[in-house]
């Protein structure tokens, strides 16, 4: 009984955060504000889901159920990623380097370093240089 | 010579219990068979991945990956309320620049992946050196604010860590 409220919250949860960030992909104004709702569905979402399939397995059908930990894994490590190439793709096509804040270093961002120009700062010599500070 | 078999030993680790869970079973023979790729994967890709990143303190890295599931919590609700309640006139989406200390590119990684998995900020691009992160905040009427949270937070910790 308790168990089963448990698993009934955790997917209420789970179905909540999912439909909260698609109501963010509706609702905010500019690609980038958009990026941050489906960081929420995969996050609190797709874990509540998780967890309670967990519970599930281990008190429900009294089978102990772990393969779901590798889903959370794969989420954490995918999601950053493409949310980064989108990011990085909306860089390219919709800002200008001007709108951004300054690097802090005479470099500019990687997405607006032409090739030639991080061929002549990242000569052999510098390369190595750089390896040996960072040992 | 225990580096040449071994190159990447956390991964070999990680590919063990990765199998397991594929395999949703632990069994001595699914172990052989996780021992056995985890033995081979590292070899075959190592030519890839030269450097092996040294990693100080396991517990730090349990605490670490706890205040992450926490903030994940506590910043889901909160983009939650920004989504539901606040107007967009009234949400201040900033860029944000943030400084490294963090020189070992594996660090920079998880730090980069904190930033996004946490709602809120999306880690955009790094700067061209590598020296600086650039991300992306929802809702941040004071940016510094979002800049001194990150350092103290997280990298703080990743230094402690990885360096």
């Amino acid at each position: 009984m308790v168990v089963e409220i448990l698993i009934s919250a955790c997917l209420v949860i789970s179905g909540i955060f999912g439909l909260v960030g698609s109501i963010g992909l509706i609702k905010l104004p500019d690609p980038m504000m958009r990026l941050h709702a489906p960081t929420k569905a995969t996050t609190l979402g797709v874990g509540g889901a998780l967890v309670a399939s967990m519970l599930y397995f281990e008190f429900v059908v009294g089978r102990f159920s772990f393969h779901e930990l590798m889903i959370t894994l794969f989420l954490f490590l995918t999601a950053p990623i493409t949310g980064h190439f989108i990011a990085k793709t909306h860089l390219h096509l919709g800002h200008k380097p001007e709108d951004l804040p300054p690097t802090g270093s005479d470099r500019p961002w990687a997405s607006y370093e032409s090739d030639e120009a991080r061929a002549a700062v990242e000569t052999p010599e510098s390369a190595a240089s750089e390896a040996a500070r960072k040992g | 010579m225990m580096h040449k078999i071994l190159p990447h030993p956390y991964l070999t680790l990680l590919l063990i219990v990765v199998w397991q869970m594929l395999v949703n079973k632990v069994t001595p023979g699914n172990l052989l068979l996780g021992t056995i790729l985890g033995v081979l994967i590292p070899l075959v890709t190592a030519p890839y991945w030269p450097n092996t990143p040294r990693l100080r303190s396991i517990p730090r890295i349990v605490e670490y990956v706890l205040i992450v599931l926490w903030d994940i919590c506590v910043a889901n609700v909160q983009v939650a309320m920004i989504i539901l309640f606040k107007a967009n006139a009234n949400t201040r989406p900033a860029w944000v620049t943030i400084p490294l200390e963090l020189k070992t590119p594996e660090a920079i990684t998880v730090l980069a992946g904190t930033i996004t998995m946490t709602p809120g900020t999306v880690s955009s691009d790094l700067s061209a050196d590598g020296r600086s992160l650039l991300v992306h905040c929802l809702d941040a009427p004071d940016p510094e604010a979002v800049r001194d949270q990150i350092k103290a937070r997280y990298e703080r910790r990743l230094m402690e860590i990885f360096e």
